[in-house]
C-alpha cells in the first residue's frame, strides 16, 4: 500500500551517508554513469553501500507498511455490512500482504533476509508508514483509506516504477496497478454511502474529516526540511519532490471531493488562479513527527499485534522447518 | 420449492460461517503466506456464500437478497454445521476469551474440506442446474483448501512435539462435531429424495478414507466419538454461533435501511 514518500531513519541508524572516498572509483565511476543514463541497477551489479542500506531502509519500511497496513482495514473484515464489501475488503488487504511479499523478497535480493528485517521492525528500531497508527472508527474509514490513503500512496509510488533498482521498480509495477484498483474500489464504495442515509452520510464526512490532514502529512516534510531527498534524488530512487506530489494529490482530490458531496476540512483550500493550483493551510507536522516518534493513538497496539503475531506462529514455522527436515532425512535414507 | 431453499441455505449457511471464521486470522497468520493462504480460503467461501444465498434468494421471490439471508436471520435460522462456527481454539464457553490456536483452524478446514471435495462433486449431478454450475466451481476450491489444510496437518502432526500436541488436541476437540455430518435432516432427506441434494451418509466412506490416510501420514490417532451429537443443521447451535454472527451482523442491522 503504502511507502512513506521520505526516508526516516530508523531507530539508531543515521542517515546513510555518502562515502565515496572509501568505494573503488573505478567502480563509483561506472555506477554513477548508469544513474546517469538513467539504467537499472540490478542485484548482482556492484553498488555504493550507502546506496544498497537506503535501498534496504527505504524498502523494508515499505514492507512493513503493507503488514502493518493490513490491521486498520483488518478491523472492519468481520463486520462488513454486506457480503459482497466483505470479499472486497478481505481480497484488498491479501493483496497489502501481498505486496509485502514482494516487497520483502526485492529487499533480499539485496543481501538482507526477511528475519533481519522482520526483527527490525518487532524490536520498534524500523519505521513504517505513520498514517497506519491511526484508528479505523467506522466502516466509512475503509472507503476514505481507499479513496484517499491509496490515492496518497499512488502519488508516491507511481514514480518509484522508474526507481534505479530493478527488483524494487518492477515490484512497483505490480503494486501500482493494484493499489489503483482499491482507490476506485474504495471511492465507489464512498459514492454508494452518499447515497444512503443521512447516517451513512455523517459517517463519510467524519471518516474524511479525520483521515484529510493525516493523508496530506503522508508525503513528508516540506521539501526545504527534507535534507534526504536530494541524495534520493541523485540515486534515482526518489523522482519527485514531497512538496509537488502534495500538491498533485491536493489537485487531483479536490474535484473527486465534490463529485462525492463531501467537504475538505480546510478553510485555507482554494483555486489560486496565479499558481494554477489549489492552496491548501498549515499541516501539523508537530502530531506527524509525535506519531512517527511512536506516541500516536495507535503505534503500541499496532507493533504489539505484529509481535503477538509472529511470537503466537513461532511453534507453526518450528513445525514446518521440523517436518522439512525430517522429510529430506528419509530422502537421503532411502536413496542410500 | 422451499426443499431446496432449505437445503441451499444449510450449504450457504456452512460457507458463510467458516468464511467468516477464517478471516479473523487476516494480519494474524503465523507466517505471511498463511495470512494469504487464509484469506484465500475465506474469499472462497465467501463466494460460494454470495451464490448459494442468491439462488436461494431467487426461489424465495419477493424481497429476498442474499444480505438478508446473511445478515437478517437469527442464530436459531442458521443451517450450519456446529463444527463450522467453534472459535479457533479448544473447548471453552461462549464467552470466554482466548488465542486463536493455527492447529484448531487447520484440522477444522481439512474436516469440513474432506467432506465437501465429496459433496460438490456428488451435486455437481444436482437435478438444480444453478446449483450444480455452484458445485463444479466449489469442488475445485474445495479440492484446494484440503490439500492446503491436509498439508499442514502432516507438517503439525509429524513436525515438533509441540505441533504434534496440539493437533491431537485439536482432532479430539472436534472430531466429535463431524458426527453431525451423518445423522441425516430432514431438509436433506427431502433433498435428496426431490434429486437437488445428496444423501450425505453414502460419502461417510469416501470422507474416512482421506481421514485416515492423512492421520496415518500424520502420525496422529483417530479418536473414539461417542455421546452427544451436534444439530447445528437443525438450528440447534453451540453457544458460539451467536457471537459470530452478533458481531458480523452488527453494523448492517444498525443501518436497516443503508445501502452498501
Amino acid at each position: 500500500m503504502y511507502t512513506q514518500s521520505f526516508n526516516v531513519p530508523d531507530k539508531g541508524q543515521k542517515t546513510a551517508a555518502v562515502t565515496p572516498s572509501l568505494e573503488d572509483p573505478e567502480l563509483m565511476a561506472r555506477f554513477d554513469a548508469r544513474i546517469d543514463a538513467d539504467g537499472r541497477i540490478e542485484p548482482q551489479d556492484w553498488m555504493p553501500e550507502a546506496y544498497r542500506k537506503t535501498l534496504v531502509r527505504q524498502i523494508s519500511q515499505h514492507a512493513h507498511s503493507e503488514i502493518v497496513g493490513m490491521l486498520p482495514e483488518g478491523n472492519w473484515i468481520s463486520r462488513a455490512p454486506s457480503l459482497k464489501r466483505k470479499a472486497i475488503l478481505i481480497a484488498k488487504v491479501q493483496d497489502e500482504g501481498g505486496h509485502g511479499l514482494y516487497l520483502y523478497s526485492a529487499a533480499e535480493t539485496l543481501g538482507t533476509s526477511r528475519d533481519q528485517m522482520l526483527d527490525g521492525l518487532h524490536s520498534g528500531r524500523a519505521k513504517y508508514s505513520s498514517i497506519f497508527n491511526y484508528p479505523t472508527l467506522t466502516w466509512a474509514d475503509v472507503g476514505v483509506i481507499g479513496w484517499l490513503v491509496d490515492g496518497a500512496a499512488i502519488m508516491n509510488q507511481i514514480p518509484l516504477c522508474r526507481c534505479s533498482y530493478g527488483p524494487y521498480a518492477r515490484a512497483m509495477v505490480r503494486v501500482c496497478k493494484e493499489e489503483s484498483f482499491h482507490q476506485r474500489q474504495g471511492y465507489e464504495a464512498l459514492l454508494v454511502m452518499m447515497k444512503g442515509t443521512d447516517e451513512q452520510k455523517a459517517m463519510v464526512q467524519d471518516a474524511v474529516n479525520r483521515w484529510w490532514w493525516k493523508c496530506l502529512a503522508m508525503f513528508g516534510p516540506p521539501d526545504a526540511d527534507s535534507p534526504n531527498s536530494a541524495q534520493g534524488m541523485r540515486w534515482g530512487i526518489k523522482r519527485i519532490s514531497n512538496d509537488d506530489l502534495r500538491q498533485k494529490f491536493v489537485d487531483a482530490t479536490v474535484p473527486q471531493a465534490k463529485v462525492l458531496g463531501v467537504t475538505l476540512p480546510d478553510p485555507d483550500l482554494k483555486w489560486n488562479e496565479a499558481r494554477q493550483h489549489h492552496d491548501y493551510g498549515q499541516i501539523d507536522w508537530q502530531e506527524f513527527w509525535d506519531t512517527v516518534d511512536g506516541n500516536g493513538p495507535c503505534n503500541k497496539e499496532r507493533l504489539s499485534t505484529r509481535v503477538k503475531a509472529h511470537n503466537d506462529g513461532q511453534w507453526v514455522r518450528d513445525a514446518a522447518q521440523a517436518y522439512a527436515r525430517k522429510q529430506k532425512e528419509r530422502a537421503i535414507k532411502e536413496a542410500a | 420449492m422451499s426443499t431446496a431453499i432449505d437445503y441451499l441455505l444449510h450449504l450457504a449457511d456452512n460457507a458463510v460461517v467458516l468464511g467468516q471464521r477464517d478471516a479473523e486470522w487476516c494480519g494474524h497468520g503465523p507466517i505471511l503466506e498463511e495470512d494469504l493462504a487464509l484469506a484465500n480460503v475465506s474469499l472462497d467461501l465467501i463466494g460460494q456464500a454470495r451464490l448459494l444465498y442468491q439462488r436461494a434468494a431467487t426461489l424465495m421471490g419477493g424481497d429476498a437478497t442474499e444480505d438478508k439471508l446473511a445478515y437478517f436471520r437469527d442464530a436459531a435460522d442458521f443451517r450450519n454445521y456446529t463444527l463450522l462456527e467453534l472459535p479457533h481454539h479448544g473447548p471453552l464457553v461462549g464467552y470466554a476469551a482466548s488465542d486463536r490456536d493455527y492447529a484448531t483452524t487447520i484440522v477444522r478446514n481439512f474436516l469440513y474440506s474432506a467432506l465437501m471435495v465429496h459433496l460438490w462433486d456428488a451435486l455437481t449431478r444436482s437435478s438444480d442446474s444453478e446449483l450444480a454450475a455452484i458445485a463444479a466451481k466449489s469442488v475445485k476450491e474445495a479440492t484446494y483448501h484440503l490439500h492446503h489444510s491436509r498439508d499442514w496437518l502432516v507438517r503439525f502432526g509429524d513436525g515438533t512435539d509441540e505441533s504434534h500436541a496440539r493437533a491431537q488436541a485439536a482432532v479430539d476437540h472436534l472430531m466429535p462435531y463431524t458426527e453431525e455430518f451423518w445423522a441425516s435432516s430432514p431438509a436433506e432427506t427431502a433433498a435428496a429424495e426431490a434429486g437437488v441434494g445428496v444423501d450425505v451418509r453414502t460419502l461417510r466412506a469416501g470422507w474416512d478414507a482421506l481421514v485416515n490416510d492423512a492421520f496415518a501420514e500424520a502420525t496422529l490417532t483417530r479418536p473414539a466419538c461417542r455421546g452427544y451429537v451436534t444439530q447445528g443443521k437443525l438450528g440447534l447451535h453451540s453457544e458460539h454461533l451467536s457471537f459470530l454472527l452478533g458481531e458480523m451482523q452488527s453494523l448492517a442491522r444498525a443501518h436497516p435501511n443503508g445501502c452498501w
